[in-house]
């Protein structure tokens, strides 16, 4: 593990964008756009896409802050792909990386649906256009998958009971009992500001 | 008043109101676009419906676009996207400088070390949603599970072996799409 962290170090040095310069507003700008694009979902499908090009690839923003951040757009209202993106591109470099970001996000829905309320009946029932959709679906699911185990075995290694019975007990919840994820989110807010505030949580 | 101010106010309105993203904000959009001002059909919000859920981007941005669409053409998409998204944005600056103020109090701390953990829970919940989505076509847990879609199983087999491979998320998301359509053109 500690020599898969110390490739992605490198890879990140290698790539060697940093956040605040014009090269970096255009790459974000580029992937954000692109990942919003080709990604049929919501928010819990579009953020683990973006926590890999951000965290895994570019190295722009870490773990701790990916999740609070999405924790923190699940619980206001709005959009949670772009209340995220919103958090995101300022915590990566301020007012201008939100504008960016937001932009990047909205367009292409934007661009996309303008198209097809034209062309509904032709795009709905075209055979190919839904396999193109297919395909990319199962490629949005790899990397959903890639991310969230990835998570949890971070999440193990702390071996700290309480996070991971929080972590248990939302998944069966939420996939068992079909809860509304917003008092999923609600109960372990109140749980962690109860009981999580001793510092070896942070 | 005049229409594209009246779309920017009540997609403002229901930016605002909607807590809890994605389907939870559909019946606000159709109080308001269909219940109250007539301005689409049932039938064609239910089309919104059906477009969103096979097509990029979140359901409240597609419904924006499609609703300011139909009303007033491309202005009224983008007045309408704008509307949407200007609650969150002063909300989530607001969020984020209060963060940045109280982030260090232990109260603060503690109510995201529980968030945390949940948040892998609920991007757990999603993947395994997806695997159902794209292998069995279901969105819940499949009623039969040796109804398989075999297209489905080689795309997210062959994804999977190119994420540990650490291809670029783009790369294969464009991939598996392209992998998608000569599959569907071939079986």
């Amino acid at each position: 593990m500690i020599n898969e962290d110390q490739q992605l170090d490198d890879a990140v040095k290698k790539l060697n964008i940093i956040p605040g310069t014009r090269h970096f507003y255009w790459v974000l700008f580029k992937s954000t756009f692109l990942i919003s694009a080709f990604t049929v979902g919501g928010g819990m499908v579009i953020i683990p896409l973006l926590k890999k090009k951000f965290v895994d690839e570019y190295g722009w923003i870490n773990d701790k802050d990916t999740l609070d951040i999405t924790a923190i757009a699940q619980s206001l209202p709005g959009i949670m792909a772009v209340n995220a993106s919103i958090m995101l591109g300022y915590k990566m470099s301020g007012f201008m990386g939100t504008m960016v970001a937001i932009l990047a996000t909205v367009l292409p829905p934007l661009i996309t649906i303008t198209i097809i309320a034209f062309f509904y009946d032709l795009f709905a029932h075209n055979y190919y256009v839904q396999m193109a959709l297919k395909g990319m679906q199962c490629g949005a699911t790899a990397v959903i998958i890639d991310v969230g185990l990835n998570l949890v075995y971070k999440l193990f290694k702390k071996k700290l009971l309480l996070p991971i019975l929080i972590a248990v007990g939302t998944f069966i919840t939420s996939l068992c009992f079909n809860v509304n994820p917003m008092y999923c989110v609600l109960v372990d807010a109140i749980i962690g500001l109860m009981l999580l505030r001793d510092p070896k949580y942070n | 008043m005049n229409i594209l101010l009246l779309l920017y106010w009540e997609f403002c309105k229901i930016g605002l109101f909607c807590v809890g993203g994605g389907y939870a904000s559909l019946p606000w959009i159709q109080a308001a676009v269909v219940d109250n001002y007539h301005w689409i059909t049932m039938t064609e919000f239910i089309d919104i419906f059906t477009i969103s859920q096979m097509t990029p981007g979140p359901i409240g941005i597609n419904a924006a676009t499609f609703v300011g669409t139909k009303i007033a053409g491309l202005p009224g998409a983008v007045v309408a996207t704008l509307g949407f998204v200007t609650p969150s944005l002063i909300l989530c600056l607001l969020i984020t400088y209060l963060m940045k103020k109280y982030g260090e109090l232990s109260a603060i701390k503690g109510t995201l070390n529980g968030l945390r953990p949940a948040v892998v829970a609920l991007i757990c919940t999603a993947g395994l949603s997806f695997i159902w989505l794209s292998v069995w076509d279901t969105e819940s847990i499949p009623s039969d599970f040796s109804d398989f879609d075999i297209k489905g199983i080689i795309i997210l087999l062959i994804a999977m072996i190119a994420v540990k491979k650490k291809v670029s998320v783009i790369t294969l998301l464009f991939g598996s799409g392209v992998a998608g359509l000569l599959l569907g053109l071939l079986i």
